[in-house]
C-alpha cells in the first residue's frame, strides 16, 4: 500500500513541519488521546489523513507553512526553520517569504504606544542576551586543543577534558562570589593585627602556613564587627577599622559592610546556586544517556551508532575500523552461539575468586584508613609536644615541614591502592568491560570516601575540640591550611604519576618490554581523581576563601599537563567506552558523594561547632549559625515592626520541621516524575504492538490482493482462451 | 558590532545565521575555509550571489573528511546535484548539521539519507552491506556481513517489511544514548 509509506521527499516534509508549526502555535496536542482508540484501531486512518503528493498540493502547503512561520516569535521561528532537514537554499526562501509577509502585514497594523514601548523593551533585552551568549561562546575556551585531542583518540577521551572544563567553570563561579563579597571587601579595609608577622620564605608555598596565615586566604584573618569607612571628616576615606562591635558614634552611616554576616551568606548562597547548577546538569545528562526502552536492539545500534565522527587522524581511524570490526564479530559469535553453561563447581571457583578479590580490596581499604586515623592523631601530639616544647630547641621550618607529612601520605595511599585494586581485577574475570569498569571506580569511589570521612573526623571532630580546650590558635584556620595542603599535595602527586605513570611507564614498556602499543589513558581514574581535589575545593571555601582560586590555578595547569601526557604517550583506548552513560555517572559523583559530603560537612561545621574565640568573623558567637540570627535581632531592635520577620525566621530557619517538610515536597515531586515517566513507557509498549500489529495488517492485505488479482488474471484468461476457441 | 567584511550583505549574513546553527564570525570562517580549498574559484564578493561549486575531490581532501569512510555519501547527500560537487550554500549545510549544536533528530534525518546507498527512502539488505564493508574496510568475511544484516533488520524492523525505513532508524536511534557524530 504506497500511501501508507510517507515517501521523505520535499512536500512531506513541509507538510510535516506545517504540522509542527500548528502545535507550536495553538499550544495543543494534534495527537488524539489513546484512550479513544480500541487496541486494534489504526491512528493513522482516524487521526491524520493520508499524506498526498501531488504537485500542486505543495505550493498550497507551503503557503500555510509561512503563515504559521509568521504568526511565530522570532526565536521560535528561529529554532523551526533551523531543525528543518532542508537545504539552506530552501530555508532562506522560505525565511524570506516569511519576512515579506512579515513586512506586509505590520506596515498595515497600528500599535499602541504603550504596548510598543514594551515591544522595544523586550527586544532589546532579548538582543543583549543572544549577544551576551554569543560571547560566551565566542571565547571557547581552548577549542583547538579539544579539537586535537579528540581527532587523535576519540570521544571518550575528550569527556575527560570536558569534564575539567566544567570544574573550571565551577570554581570560576565560587571564586568570583567568594572574591567580590569576602575577600575584596576584607582586603581593602584590613584588620588590626594581633600577632607579630612572619617573615616570607619559600615553603609557605607548600605549607600554606608562615606567612601565609595571617593574610586574607584564612578564616582568621576576616574581623567580625562591621566594616565602615571612617566617618569623620580626616580627609574622608580613611580605613581605621573598629573594635569589637560597638558602633561609633558618627553621624553619617554610609558604606558599611557586616562582615559575619557577609561570610556565612555569602557561603551558604555560593553552596545553594552551586546545588542548583550541579542538579540541573545531572537531570540534563541523565536524560539524554538514559533512554526508557529496553534495549534489545544491539547489533543494530553497534553497526549505526559506534562510528566516532570526532576522529580525524588516519591510525585512529583505521583503529576504530578495526575495533568496530572485531566487537561485531564477538557480537554475532555471542548471538549465534549458546553460552557454555559452567558446571557448578566452576560457578563456585569464580565466586571465591570474587570473594577473596573484594576482601583484598576491602582489607587494604580499612588497612589504610586505620593508619591515616592513627598517624594523624600521633602528627597531632607531635605538633602539640613541638609548639609547647622549650622555645630554644623549636627549629620552625622543621615544625612547618612536618605538618606536609599526613597530606604526603595520604596523597601516596591515594596513588597507590588504586594499583592493587588493578591487580585484584586482574586476578578477577569479568563477563563484560562495563561490568570491570563499574566495580573499578566502586572500589576507587570507596577508598576515597572513607579517606575523606577519617580526615573529615579529624579535623571537625578532633581538632576543633582539641582547639578549644587549648585555646591554641585558629582551629578554622589550621583546618583551611591543611586542605591547602592536601589539595597541593594532589596536585604535585597528579604530576609525579603522569610523569612516572605515563611517560616513563611509556618509555619502559616500549624499549624494554618491545610493546608496540603504548599505554592506554585510564579515564575512570583520573576523572576520579578530578572529584576528589574538588570535595576539598568544596570542603576548604569555608575555612580558606581563597581555595577556589588555588584549584582554579590547579585546574589551568592540570590540563595543559595531562594533554601533553596524553598526546605524547598514550594511545585510543581499544575497548567500547560508553561516553554519554559514564559522563552522566561522573557527574552523578560529583552531585552525590562529592559536593553532598562537602556540602553536610559545612552545613554540620556551621551548626554545631563552637567558633574558635580568638579569630575569625563568628568569634565570641556559639555557633556560626548564629550571625544570622544576631542580625535580625539587630533588625528588630533598629526597626520594632520587622519583628515579624525575626518571627518568621526562628520559626521557620531554626525549627527542624521546616527542613522535613521541604523534603516531604521535594521527595513527592520525584514521586510524581516517577509516575510520569512509568506512564510514558506503558504507552510506548502500547503504541510498538500496535506497529506490529499494523505491519501484520499490511501483510494480509497485500497477499488478499496479490490472490484476488492472480485470480481475476486467471479468469480473463480462460475466457480469451475460450472465446479463442470458440 | 562592526560591520567589517565585504564578503556577504547584512542580509545573507543575517538568513545564513537563521538557517544554520552558527553565529556570524563561525560563519565567516566557513567561508575562509571553503575559499580556502580553492582560492581562485571562489571570489571574495557573493553578494550577488555567484554560482561556484567545489568538485568532489576538493571537499573530500579536508582534513574532517579525509580518512571518513562515508565521505562521499556526505558530499552527495549534502549536495545540490547529487554528485558531491558543493556551493557555498551546501557547505554551510554539511557542517551545521554536522555540528554539535544540531539537535538529534536532524542528525538521524540526515545519517539515514547517508546510508541510504540506492536513494529509495529505505535502507534495505545492500545498503546495509554496503555500510557494513564501509564500516569495517571490508575485513568481515561475506558470511559474517550477511549475518550483521539479517540481525539488524530483524531487530530494527518494525513493520516487518524486510527493510527499515524513515521511522524504524529514528526509533532505534532515539534508543540509542551514543549516536555521536
Amino acid at each position: 500500500m504506497p500511501s501508507r509509506t510517507i515517501g521523505r521527499n520535499r512536500g512531506a516534509i513541509i507538510s510535516q513541519y506545517y504540522n509542527r508549526t500548528m502545535q507550536l502555535r495553538r499550544h495543543k496536542q494534534s495527537r488524539p488521546s489513546i484512550r479513544d482508540f480500541s487496541r486494534s484501531a489504526r491512528p493513522s486512518i482516524r487521526g491524520y489523513g493520508m499524506e498526498t503528493d501531488s504537485p500542486d498540493a505543495e505550493d498550497t502547503k507551503r503557503e500555510r507553512l509561512v503563515n504559521n512561520l509568521q504568526n511565530l516569535s522570532v526565536s521560535d521561528r528561529i529554532r523551526m526553520l533551523q531543525a528543518m532537514p532542508l537545504s539552506v537554499a530552501e530555508k532562506s526562501e522560505l525565511r524570506r517569504l516569511t519576512l515579506q509577509k512579515e513586512r506586509r502585514t505590520r506596515s498595515g497594523s497600528q500599535i499602541p504606544c504603550c504596548s510598543r514601548l514594551k515591544y522595544y523593551i523586550i527586544i532589546a533585552v532579548k538582543q543583549s542576551w543572544f549577544s551576551c551568549l554569543s560571547f560566551l561562546h565566542s571565547l571557547q575556551l581552548w577549542q583547538v586543543a579539544l579539537k586535537t585531542v579528540s581527532g587523535r583518540f576519540g570521544t571518550g577521551v575528550l569527556s575527560y577534558f570536558l569534564f575539567l572544563k566544567t570544574l573550571l567553570f565551577f570554581n570560576l563561579f565560587l571564586f568570583l562570589v567568594v572574591g567580590a563579597f569576602l575577600v575584596l571587601p576584607q582586603a581593602v579595609l584590613p584588620p588590626v593585627l594581633l600577632s607579630a608577622n612572619h617573615s616570607f620564605s619559600g615553603l609557605e608555598l607548600l605549607t600554606g602556613a608562615g606567612y601565609f596565615s595571617d593574610t586574607v586566604m584564612y578564616y582568621g584573618y576576616y574581623c567580625n564587627y562591621t566594616l565602615r569607612r571612617h566617618c569623620s571628616d580626616e580627609g574622608g576615606g580613611q580605613n581605621i577599622s573598629v573594635s569589637n562591635g560597638t558602633m561609633l558614634a558618627c553621624v553619617s552611616k554610609r558604606l558599611s559592610y557586616n562582615m559575619p554576616l557577609a561570610y556565612f551568606f555569602t557561603i551558604v548562597s555560593a553552596f545553594f546556586i552551586t546545588c542548583i547548577i550541579l542538579v540541573y546538569s545531572m537531570s540534563k545528562s541523565f536524560g539524554q544517556s538514559f533512554r526508557i526502552d529496553k534495549s534489545h536492539s544491539i547489533l543494530a545500534m553497534k553497526v549505526f551508532c559506534s562510528w566516532d565522527f570526532k576522529v580525524i587522524k588516519k591510525t585512529s581511524v583505521k583503529l576504530m575500523s578495526e575495533n568496530i570490526c572485531i566487537q561485531l564479530k564477538e557480537l554475532l559469535a555471542e548471538v549465534n552461539h549458546k553460552r557454555v553453561r559452567n558446571s557448578c563447581l566452576q560457578n563456585l571457583g569464580r565466586l571465591m575468586i570474587h570473594c577473596l578479590a573484594w576482601t583484598i580490596c576491602v582489607a587494604g581499604t580499612i588497612a589504610c584508613v586505620l593508619s591515616i586515623y592513627f598517624f594523624s592523631q600521633y602528627m597531632r601530639q607531635d605538633l602539640k609536644k613541638r609548639s609547647n616544647g622549650p622555645l630554644s630547641t623549636q627549629n620552625p621550618l622543621l615544625n612547618e615541614a612536618s605538618l606536609l607529612a599526613l597530606p604526603v601520605v595520604v596523597s601516596l595511599i591515594n596513588v597507590l591502592l588504586p594499583c592493587l585494586f588493578n591487580l585484584a581485577a586482574w586476578m578477577e574475570d569479568y563477563e563484560s568491560p562495563t561490568v570491570r569498569t563499574y566495580v573499578a571506580i566502586g572500589r576507587n569511589l570507596m577508598l576515597k570516601v572513607s579517606v575523606l570521612g577519617v580526615l573529615c573526623y579529624h579535623w571537625l571532630g578532633r581538632m576543633a575540640v582539641d582547639f578549644e580546650n587549648d585555646n591554641f590558635m585558629c582551629w578554622e584556620s589550621f583546618v583551611g591550611q591543611e586542605l591547602y595542603r592536601f589539595l597541593l599535595m594532589d596536585f604535585i602527586f597528579t604530576l609525579l604519576d603522569t610523569l612516572l605513570g605515563e611517560f616513563l611507564w611509556g618509555m619502559f614498556s616500549k624499549r624494554v618490554l618491545k610493546r608496540r602499543r603504548k599505554p592506554v589513558f585510564d579515564i575512570a581514574r583520573n576523572v576520579l581523581e578530578l572529584i576528589y581535589g574538588q570535595t576539598l575545593a568544596w570542603l576548604g571555601v569555608l575555612f580558606t576563601p581563597l581555595l577556589p582560586a588555588v584549584q582554579l590555578l590547579k585546574l589551568l595547569l592540570l590540563f595543559y599537563i595531562k594533554k601533553s601526557s596524553v598526546m605524547m604517550n598514550c594511545q585510543a583506548p581499544r575497548k567500547p567506552y560508553r561516553v554519554s552513560q559514564m559522563t552522566t555517572i561522573f557527574i552523578t559523583l560529583l552531585c552525590f558523594p562529592s559536593f553532598l559530603g562537602a556540602s553536610v560537612c559545612v552545613t554540620y561545621t556551621m551548626w554545631s561547632i563552637n567558633p574558635s574565640s580568638s579569630c575569625g568573623p563568628f568569634r565570641g558567637l556559639k555557633t556560626m549559625f548564629q550571625a544570622g540570627k544576631r542580625w535580625v535581632e539587630d533588625l528588630e531592635k533598629d526597626n520594632p515592626n520587622l519583628s515579624v520577620l525575626a518571627r518568621a525566621h526562628s520559626y521557620l530557619v531554626e525549627n527542624p520541621l521546616f527542613l522535613f517538610v521541604g523534603a516531604g515536597i521535594f521527595l513527592i515531586v520525584i514521586y510524581f516524575h516517577s509516575q510520569v515517566v512509568d506512564g510514558q513507557r506503558k504507552i510506548i509498549g502500547l503504541l510498538q504492538e500496535q506497529i506490529e500489529n499494523e505491519g501484520e495488517d499490511k501483510k494480509f492485505l497485500i497477499t488478499r490482493l496479490q490472490s484476488i488479482h492472480e485470480l481475476k488474471r486467471t479468469t480473463v484468461r480462460r475466457l480469451k482462451s475460450q472465446d479463442s476457441s470458440c | 558590532m562592526g560591520n567589517k567584511q565585504t564578503i556577504f550583505t547584512a542580509q545573507q549574513l543575517d538568513a545564513y545565521q537563521d538557517c544554520t546553527y552558527f553565529t556570524r564570525k563561525e560563519i565567516l570562517r566557513l567561508f575562509d575555509r571553503y575559499r580556502d580549498l580553492a582560492p581562485q574559484l571562489v571570489p571574495l564578493d557573493y553578494t550577488s550571489h555567484p554560482d561556484v561549486k567545489l568538485p568532489y575531490e576538493l571537499i573530500g581532501s579536508m582534513p574532517e573528511l579525509k580518512d571518513n569512510p562515508f565521505r562521499q555519501r556526505i558530499a552527495e547527500v549534502f549536495s545540490e546535484d547529487g554528485e558531491g560537487n558543493m556551493t557555498l550554500d551546501d557547505f554551510l549545510d554539511m557542517f551545521s548539521v554536522l555540528s554539535e549544536m544540531a539537535p538529534r533528530d536532524l542528525k538521524a534525518f540526515y545519517a539515514f539519507k547517508i546510508y541510504d546507498f540506492n536513494d529509495d527512502d529505505f535502507l534495505c539488505k545492500s545498503d546495509l552491506e554496503k555500510t557494513l564493508n564501509k564500516l569495517t574496510r571490508n575485513e568481515l568475511t561475506e558470511d559474517e556481513v550477511r549475518m550483521v544484516c539479517e540481525k539488524v533488520i530483524d531487530e530494527a524492523d518494525l513493520d516487518n517489511d524486510g527493510r527499515l525505513s524513515l521511522e524504524d532508524f529514528q526509533q532505534m536511534i532515539v534508543r540509542a544514548p551514543d549516536f555521536l557524530r
